[in-house]
C-alpha cells in the first residue's frame, strides 16, 4: 500500500500521508485556502471548522472546508477567489 | 436531494468530546437507546482529537471511548446539528446525507472553541489558534525542524507545546498573557488535584528547556504572502522573533450557540444548570464547557451526571455531585488565572480587521454603541463563522453583549431546510 | 422634562422615519427622532431592500414610481455600503396564464413611461441561465434597484443630523399627544408636529389605526458571484401580496453586491412571535428551488423573520391622524417601505409646510379608513 496519495491544488501535484486533511494538503504546496473580501490570502485559522478560512473550491464545489476534508486521490483543490 | 435518514432516541446527545461520551455512555448503561452525534469524523472533540487511533492520548480517554463502542450507542459521526424544526427534533447534516434526530432528552456537550483577539498581521496565513496548528498537525501538516512561538493564554498553550515538541517543532517561545505570580499561584492551587499534579509533571518534563514568558503578549505578526516573525511585548519590551508558525488562542469560550438556538437561558455566558445538569429548557441537559470551562475532569463528571438524569437514573447521578464540586473549584481556578487583563484592548489598531468573514476593521466598529447597530451597518458577525470568531473578540474589545442566534446554528445547505420533520408533515396539508 | 421644542418630533428610526427626518430637516425645520433601539432596527433591518415598481392599483403604481425616481436620484449620494445596484427586476412567467399578466403589465407600464421589456422563454434563460428550464417568459423593469436597507437608513439618519436633527436611541414612545410624546422614562418631548413612523408598532400608539403585521422569512446564503443578475420574482408573487387571509410563498430571490443570495418570500397572517416557522421555511425554500433548484446546494448562512406593518388596502397611512390637530401618521408600507420611504418623506413633508405635493395624496391619506367605518 502506498504511503501518500495525490492530489492537485491550483493545478500542481502534491504528494499527502493518507489521512491528511485537504487543507494540509494546501499548506504543503504553499498555497493560501482562499482570498479575503477584501483581497487578503488566508489560511486556516481555527483547525476545527467554524472559522470558515479555510474554504477552498474542491472538486468544484466552493466554500468546501478543507479542514474537516480528508484527501482522496485525484482531489483537485483551488485557492477560493 | 440530499438522502434523508431519520432516528429517533431516547437520549440525544450533542457532542462527542469527553463530556458527550461519558454522558452517552452512563444514559446507555441505565438503559436508555442512546444517540451521540458529532460533526468530526471520529469521536474525542478537541481535547481527545483523533480518538483512539492517536497514540497520544491518556488511558482515560481511551478506556472511556472504548466504553462507548462497546455501550450500544449509535454512533452518529460527521454529522452535524444545524437546526431544530419541530420540539424534540433536531436536523444534522453530513456533504451527503440530511437526518432528523427525534429525542426525549436532549443532552448538549458542544464543548468550546478558542478565543482569538485580533492585532495586527493576524490575518496572516501561518498565523493560527494554538489548538488550531495541533489540530492541523494531527491532520497532517509537517512541522519538523519547524519554528514556532506559541502565544495567549491558557493551559492549553502548554498542552500544545508539548504535543508539538513531541512532533519534532522548534518552539522558540511561549507568552503568557498571565502573570507570573498568577502562574505560581495557579501552580500551586494544582496541588488540591493529584491527577493534575501528575498531569503538570510531565507537562514540565515536556516543556522543561523552552523559554516561557509570563504577562507577554503578541503586538504584531509580520509577512508579505504568509506570516515570517512577530513581535511579541515581554516584560514591556518589544521583541521580535522569526519563525514559521504563530499559534495564537486566548483560552476558551463555550459554544453556548445551540443551546441559545434552543431557549436554554445563559447566564454570564454561560449555560445555566441546576445540579443534574439540566437547563432552563424543558428535557434540555447541558454538560462540560458550555456550563463554564473546567476541563476534562470536569467535563467527565457532568457528562456522566447528565447521562444518568436524562435517563432517569437519579440516585447515581447524586453520588457524582461532591466530586463535580471539587472540579468546579478547578474551573473557577482557571477562570481567575487566565481572565484577559485589559493591555489586550489596545492590540488591535485602526485598520486591524476584527471580522474576518466581513472583513471589517476596527475602525468601524469603534463608531457603534452596540453589537446589534456594528452588525447591521458593517456585517460583522453576519458571515459564514455565524459571529464565532469576532463576536468573543467584539465582547472583549468593546464589552458588547452578542444578541440573538438564528438558525441554522451552523451553516447548512439550503435544500436541508426544506426538510419536514414526520411531526409536523402528518399535522398539516400542503399549503396553498 | 426638556427644555427643547422641537418643531417635528418623529417616533421610529426606520426606513421612513429616517427618510421623513432627512427630508423635514432639509426644509429647515428643528427635528428630534426617537427610537427603542437602533436605526433601522425593525422592518428595516429584516427586508429585503428591493426598489420596485408595482402595478396592484393606480395608487400604488403612483407611490411606487414617484419613489423609484427619487432613489434614483439620490443615488450619486449614497455611500459604498448602501450598495445600491440597479440590477432590474425580472417578473417570471410560469404558464401562458402568466405570460399574459406580462403582456397586461408591459402595456400598464409603457403608458405611464416606464421602461420595460418583454422576455421570451430563450431571452429569460439568456438572463438568468440558472433559472429552470420551462419557464414562459417574464418582463424585465430595468431601473428597479436593489440596496442594503440598514445603511440607508443610517445614511439618510445622518443627513438629517448633519442638517440639525436630534437622535434619542433606546427611548420607547409610549404615548403620543397633541404636540407631545412620553417616553417610557417619563420624560416628554415637546413638538409642534408629531409623527408615528413606528411601522408594526404604530397601532400601540395609536390603537384605532388598523395595522395588522404581516410575518416574512428569508434565507440568505453565503457568497456566489455571477450566479444571479436581476431580483427575479414569480407572478404568483402578486397572488401572495394580494391576498388578506392565507399563508402564502412565492419565489422572490435576490443578487446582493456581496454575490450572496437572498432567498425569499412569504406572509404569514396573525403570527406574532419571530421565531422561524418550518412550515413557512420549508415550503419557501421549496418553492425558490422549483425556479432555481441550484440554490439547494448552496450554503445558507442564516435565516430570519421580520414583520410588516399591513394595512386593509395595501396602501400607506400618510397624512393627518384621524381625532388629531397635529399628528401626522408614516407607516404601513407592507411590502414596499424601502421603496416609498422617500416618496413617503416628500408627500408628508408637504402635507405638513402646505406646499403642493407631487402626486396627489389623497389615495395615501389615514382618513380614508376613517371613511370606510362610516360606511359599514
Amino acid at each position: 500500500m502506498s504511503s501518500e496519495l495525490l492530489v492537485r491544488v491550483n493545478g500542481a501535484a502534491v504528494a499527502v500521508t493518507p489521512g491528511s486533511t485537504v487543507a494540509v494538503a494546501m499548506a504543503i504546496a504553499g498555497q493560501p485556502c482562499r482570498t479575503s473580501v477584501s483581497g487578503e490570502l488566508r489560511g486556516p485559522l481555527c483547525g476545527m471548522g467554524i472559522c470558515f478560512e479555510c474554504r477552498a473550491i474542491v472538486n468544484g464545489i466552493p466554500h468546501s472546508r478543507t479542514c474537516q476534508m480528508l484527501c482522496e486521490p485525484g482531489m483537485d483543490i483551488h485557492t477560493d477567489e | 436531494m440530499s438522502k434523508y435518514s431519520r432516528e429517533r432516541f431516547d437520549v440525544l446527545v450533542v457532542g462527542g468530546g469527553p463530556a458527550g461520551i461519558a454522558a452517552a455512555v452512563r444514559a446507555a448503561e441505565s438503559g436508555a437507546r442512546v444517540g451521540l452525534v458529532d460533526e468530526n469524523l471520529s469521536v474525542g472533540g478537541q481535547i481527545w482529537r483523533g480518538g483512539a487511533s492517536d497514540g497520544q492520548h491518556s488511558s482515560d480517554a481511551l478506556t472511556w471511548i472504548e466504553q462507548l463502542k462497546k455501550s450500544g450507542v449509535t454512533l452518529l459521526c460527521g454529522k452535524r446539528v444545524f437546526h431544530q424544526p419541530a420540539s424534540s427534533v433536531l436536523m444534522a447534516e453530513s456533504t451527503a446525507d440530511v437526518c432528523e434526530l427525534g429525542y426525549r432528552n436532549l443532552i448538549l456537550a458542544t464543548g468550546a472553541r478558542e478565543r482569538f483577539l485580533p492585532f495586527p498581521g493576524w490575518t496572516l496565513p501561518n498565523v493560527m489558534g494554538a489548538g488550531g496548528l495541533q489540530a492541523m498537525v494531527k491532520s497532517g501538516l509537517p512541522i519538523r525542524g519547524k519554528r514556532v512561538v506559541v502565544a495567549g493564554s491558557g493551559p492549553l498553550l502548554l498542552a500544545v507545546v508539548s504535543y508539538l515538541r513531541k512532533q519534532g517543532a522548534k518552539i522558540l517561545l511561549i507568552c503568557e498573557q498571565a502573570s507570573g505570580r498568577k502562574l505560581a499561584r495557579f501552580a500551586f492551587a494544582l496541588m488540591r488535584y493529584p491527577g493534575k499534579i501528575a498531569q503538570a509533571f510531565d507537562l514540565r518534563k515536556d516543556i522543561a528547556r523552552i523559554p516561557l514568558a509570563t504577562s507577554s503578549w503578541p503586538l504584531c505578526a509580520h509577512g508579505e504572502q504568509k506570516f515570517e516573525a512577530v513581535t511579541i511585548s515581554r516584560n514591556g519590551t518589544p521583541e521580535t522573533i522569526q519563525c514559521d508558525y504563530l499559534a495564537c488562542g486566548f483560552h476558551l469560550v463555550p459554544n453556548t450557540e445551540l443551546p441559545t438556538l434552543l431557549g436554554c437561558r445563559i447566564r454570564n455566558g454561560y449555560v445555566q444548570v441546576n445540579n443534574l445538569q439540566q437547563t432552563t429548557a424543558e428535557n434540555i441537559f447541558c454538560a462540560g464547557e458550555p456550563t463554564g470551562i473546567g476541563g476534562v475532569d470536569l467535563a467527565l463528571v457532568e457528562g456522566q451526571i447528565a447521562g444518568l438524569a436524562a435517563a432517569g437514573n437519579i440516585t447515581s447521578a447524586q453520588q457524582l455531585f461532591s466530586k463535580r464540586e471539587r472540579f468546579r473549584q478547578f474551573a473557577r481556578l482557571l477562570d481567575e488565572t487566565f481572565c484577559l487583563r485589559s493591555e489586550l484592548r489596545s492590540l488591535p489598531s485602526a485598520e486591524t480587521l476584527i471580522c474576518r468573514c466581513e472583513d471589517v476593521p476596527y475602525s468601524r466598529l469603534r463608531e457603534h454603541t452596540c453589537w446589534r447597530a456594528a452588525k447591521l451597518q458593517t456585517r460583522c458577525g453576519m458571515g459564514p463563522c455565524q459571529g464565532r470568531i469576532c463576536g468573543p473578540a467584539t465582547q472583549f474589545l468593546f464589552r458588547w453583549n452578542p444578541d440573538s442566534v438564528r438558525p441554522p446554528v451552523f451553516p447548512a445547505r439550503v435544500e436541508d431546510l426544506a426538510v419536514q420533520p414526520q411531526a409536523i408533515a402528518e399535522v398539516t396539508g400542503e399549503l396553498q | 422634562m426638556t427644555k427643547d421644542t422641537y418643531d417635528i418630533a418623529i417616533v421610529g428610526a426606520g426606513i421612513v422615519g429616517a427618510a421623513c427626518a432627512d427630508a423635514f430637516a432639509g426644509r429647515g425645520l428643528k427635528v428630534v427622532v426617537v427610537d427603542r433601539d437602533v436605526v433601522g432596527s425593525g422592518a428595516t433591518a429584516a427586508g429585503m431592500g428591493h426598489i420596485v415598481v408595482m402595478d396592484d392599483s393606480d395608487a400604488q403604481f403612483t407611490l411606487t414610481h414617484y419613489s423609484q425616481r427619487l432613489w434614483q436620484e439620490l443615488h450619486p449620494e449614497l455611500p459604498q455600503d448602501v450598495e445600491y445596484e440597479q440590477s432590474g427586476t425580472i417578473w417570471v412567467a410560469a404558464d401562458e396564464e402568466e405570460m399574459a399578466e406580462v403582456l397586461r403589465k408591459r402595456e400598464y407600464y409603457q403608458k405611464r413611461g416606464v421602461a420595460v421589456e418583454v422576455l421570451d422563454a430563450g431571452q429569460l434563460k439568456q438572463g438568468e441561465p440558472n433559472l429552470r428550464n420551462g419557464l414562459v417568459g417574464g418582463l424585465l423593469v430595468p431601473n428597479d434597484a436593489v440596496l442594503y436597507p440598514p445603511c440607508a437608513a443610517r445614511f439618510l439618519m445622518a443627513r438629517a443630523q448633519q442638517r440639525g436633527a436630534r437622535l434619542r436611541l433606546g427611548a420607547s414612545a409610549t404615548q403620543i399627544q397633541e404636540r407631545r410624546v412620553r417616553l417610557n422614562d417619563g420624560q416628554e418631548i415637546a413638538a409642534d408636529i408629531v409623527v408615528n413612523a413606528a411601522g408594526t408598532n404604530a397601532a400601540e400608539l395609536h390603537p384605532g389605526i388598523d395595522i395588522k403585521k404581516r410575518k416574512g422569512h428569508l434565507v440568505i446564503t453565503d457568497r456566489y458571484p455571477g450566479f444571479l443578475r436581476h431580483q427575479l420574482v414569480e407572478l404568483g408573487y402578486l397572488k401572495s401580496a394580494h391576498s388578506v387571509s392565507r399563508d402564502s410563498v412565492a419565489f422572490n430571490v435576490q443578487p446582493r453586491r456581496t454575490g450572496q443570495i437572498l432567498i425569499g418570500s412569504s406572509r404569514q397572517y396573525g403570527a406574532e412571535h419571530k421565531e422561524v416557522d418550518q412550515i413557512m421555511l420549508a415550503s419557501m425554500v421549496r418553492r425558490a428551488q422549483e425556479y432555481m433548484p441550484a440554490l439547494g446546494k448552496m450554503s445558507a448562512v442564516r435565516v430570519w423573520t421580520g414583520f410588516r406593518a399591513a394595512t386593509p388596502d395595501k396602501l400607506p397611512l400618510i397624512g393627518p391622524c384621524p381625532g388629531f390637530g397635529s399628528v401626522f401618521l408614516a407607516t404601513g408600507h407592507e411590502g414596499l417601505g424601502i421603496t416609498t420611504s422617500l416618496a413617503t418623506a416628500g408627500i408628508l413633508v408637504d402635507q405638513v409646510t402646505g406646499s403642493k405635493p407631487e402626486i396627489a395624496v389623497e389615495p395615501y391619506l389615514p382618513s380614508r379608513m376613517a371613511k370606510e367605518h362610516l360606511h359599514v
